[in-house]
């Protein structure tokens, strides 16, 4: 587990805690299958999903710790550190690395200030993240896009038929 | 978005796509009401549930999320009042690398999805349905979940649908980025909220122990909405549109080195792989030549330009004959993909042109493979990790002799031994490019 200072849980609001209580009656057969909704929910609201998310999730779906712990470490989408503010997911796989994603991500590393070649280690670790915490960069496997590849999932936008030359003012909009 | 042609492609034949192309047309069930919208699920509340799966059965319909299978005889397998409760699991997951057509669906025209969804529930005896979306799609999430409230305010769905008696309820559920979930038990054990290992078979079928282990149809995007043009249309001319055993349209997504790349709905077996690439597309970039075809998602095995695959075909006489058929005449629908060796998958044709390295092209597909596999199965877990390497390493530092003859055995010793068809996802790509590509590796031998 990873050591933090402050616990996320003990900042709930009661917003928080109704959204809560929305997702979880979307499942009236059985509760354990609103995980993966609070994981999302706790993810969205504080960035990543420490301690003490795992405990509290848990226990509202009255479940052990390790009921969750185990899907925060088995889906790449969750994270248990803090990402950057905007985080850049390139496309890697075969009809954006044909249209040139390898090298769309290496500008966006060099947009933003990161190192081109940092690898991405997964685990629940956050993606390479510039040191004044605003971008990540991290390649992920196919965004269902290819027919207008290379492609990047930017925050919530999907930005298509990316040539290196728009990368960096694509990043400026972003800033 | 992807822009889609101004005007059909005179091959083309828009169902699933005759909203989204439409100018103008937005998600909104205002939009869909004025263009025809709800008016089959009206039509199928007046037919019993078995006529629609028996209509559905008559129509062809098979399954666009990769299998092919005969969603009418899926159905089947439910016995309607048998007294349990039944689920419908929708699959959005679509992660199949060259697959691109129900982000489009989801996002521009959800409504034809809870219509052909709500048909498909009241056949199957179904209450509770959910909406399976992978997370990659933030906003497409939004918008289902959206349409769904407003289906409900208008009384398309919730208690006592249009007065029918019948109740139905749907939510959006997102995944969170992996494409094992896409096979339909895992997809189930995440919607449990479980790590989504696939379960072991048998029961092959969710439709016998699938959800909550209860009887669960799991259907794809497109193939739900389908249904809403089997019911308006009827089967019959449903499946005159589409070649026999394959009725219908299907979504052509078309990526790699094209001039046009983009998605075409196209009658199944409407067009042969020739006219797809060189008139659909409008060829190969300039001054370039086709040098290999993926045609059904990245899980389909490679095929080689200039091949000449022999088929068996029935001729006039109604004799069954034997016959040359060239790669670029081969018919794009199911049968006829199978019968090269490949399959039309999830119709994601990925293209390659001469200046692509086939060594190159595995190693990628071998890093997807080694990312995704779960890593419940030990042939799939270790043994698409080490065709990773294998591949990683001949690019960076030449082939081994032995190299081509050890991916081959690894691959071989995946494909059948595991849990899930991940397990033949993984093993088809290098199977099928050291068949096709022999000299690609060999030239590599140090
Ligand atoms: C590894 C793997 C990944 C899959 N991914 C998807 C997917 O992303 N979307 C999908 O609809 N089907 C996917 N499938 C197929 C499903 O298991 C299932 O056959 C399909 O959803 C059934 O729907 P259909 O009959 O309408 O095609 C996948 C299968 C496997 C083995
Ligand atoms: S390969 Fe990049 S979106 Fe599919």
């Amino acid at each position: 587990m990873i050591a933090t200072t402050t616990r996320q849980a003990d900042s709930l609001t009661p917003g928080f805690i109704s959204e809560a209580d929305e997702l979880v009656s979307h499942y009236p057969v059985s509760k354990r299958s609103a995980s993966l909704p609070l994981l999302h929910l706790w993810q969205n609201h504080f960035g990543f999903i420490d301690d003490s998310g795992v405990e509290w999730i848990a226990a509202r779906l009255d479940l052990t710790p390790v009921n969750i712990l185990e899907l925060v470490t088995f889906y790449p989408w969750f994270r248990r550190e803090q990402a950057g503010k905007t985080i850049i997911r390139v496309c890697r796989t075969l009809a954006c690395a044909l249209a040139g994603g390898y090298e769309v991500k290496e500008k966006f590393c060099q947009a933003v200030g990161l190192d081109p070649h940092c690898e991405h280690h997964g685990y629940g670790h956050a993606p390479p993240t510039t040191a004044d915490g605003n971008f990540s960069v991290e390649f992920v496997e196919c965004l269902a896009s290819c027919g207008s590849a290379p492609v990047a999932l930017i925050n919530d936008d999907l930005v298509e038929n990316i040539s290196p030359g728009d990368v960096q003012s694509i990043v400026d909009s972003y800033k | 978005m992807v822009s889609l042609l101004p005007t059909p492609h005179p091959k083309e034949r828009r169902l699933i796509f005759a909203n989204i192309s439409k100018p103008g047309y937005a998600p909104d069930i205002e939009n869909y009401l004025a263009h025809g919208g709800y008016e089959a699920l009206k039509k199928a509340l007046g037919m019993k549930p078995a006529e629609i799966i028996d209509a559905v059965k008559a129509s062809n319909l098979r399954g666009r999320g990769g299998a092919a299978f005969p969603t009418g005889v899926k159905w089947g397998f439910i016995r309607h009042d048998d007294g349990k409760p039944h689920y419908i699991v929708v699959n959005g997951d679509e992660s199949e690398p060259g697959t691109f057509k129900d982000r489009y669906i989801l996002h521009q025209d959800p409504h034809q999805l809870i219509e052909g969804l709500a048909i498909s529930a009241f056949a199957t005896n179904v209450h509770l349905a959910y909406i399976y979306i992978r997370c990659e799609f933030p906003k497409a999430a939004k918008i289902v979940w959206e349409a769904i409230k407003e289906a409900k305010a208008r009384g398309y769905l919730g208690k006592n649908i249009l007065g029918s008696g019948f109740d139905l309820d749907i939510f959006v559920h997102q995944g969170a980025g992996a494409y094992i979930c896409g096979e339909e038990t895992s997809l189930i054990e995440s919607l449990e909220g479980k790590r989504p290992y696939p379960r072991i078979k048998p029961p092959y079928f969710p439709a016998v122990l699938g959800l909550y282990m209860k009887p669960t149809i799991v259907n794809n995007v497109e193939t739900l909405c389908h249904v809403k043009h089997i019911i308006s249309m009827g089967p019959e001319e449903f499946a005159k549109m589409g070649s026999p055993g394959d009725g219908g349209t299907r979504t052509m997504c078309v990526s790699g080195d094209v001039r046009r790349p983009g998605f075409y709905e196209i009658p199944c077996g409407g067009v042969t792989l020739g006219e797809l690439i060189h008139d659909v597309c409008g060829g190969m970039k300039p001054g370039r030549q086709l040098k290999a075809v993926i045609p059904g998602g990245s899980s389909a095995k490679v095929l080689r330009a200039g091949e000449v695959f022999k088929m068996k075909t029935k001729g006039p006489d109604g004799q069954m004959a034997e016959k040359d058929v060239p790669l670029l005449d081969l018919v794009m629908d199911a049968s006829s993909l199978m019968a090269a060796g490949s399959m039309i998958g999830s119709a994601g044709v990925m293209v390659m042109d001469d200046s692509r390295d086939m060594v190159w092209a595995l190693n990628n597909l071998n890093q997807f493979y080694a990312h995704e596999s779960c890593g419940q199965c030990t042939p799939c877990r270790e043994g698409s990790l080490w065709m990773s390497k294998v591949t990683t390493r001949i690019l960076d530092e030449g082939a081994r002799p032995d190299d081509a003859k050890n991916l081959k055995g690894i691959a071989d010793n995946i494909a059948g031994r595991t849990v899930c068809a991940f397990g033949e996802a993984c093993s088809w790509p290098t199977q099928s490019f050291l068949a096709k590509f022999p000299d690609e590796f060999e030239k590599r031998v140090k």
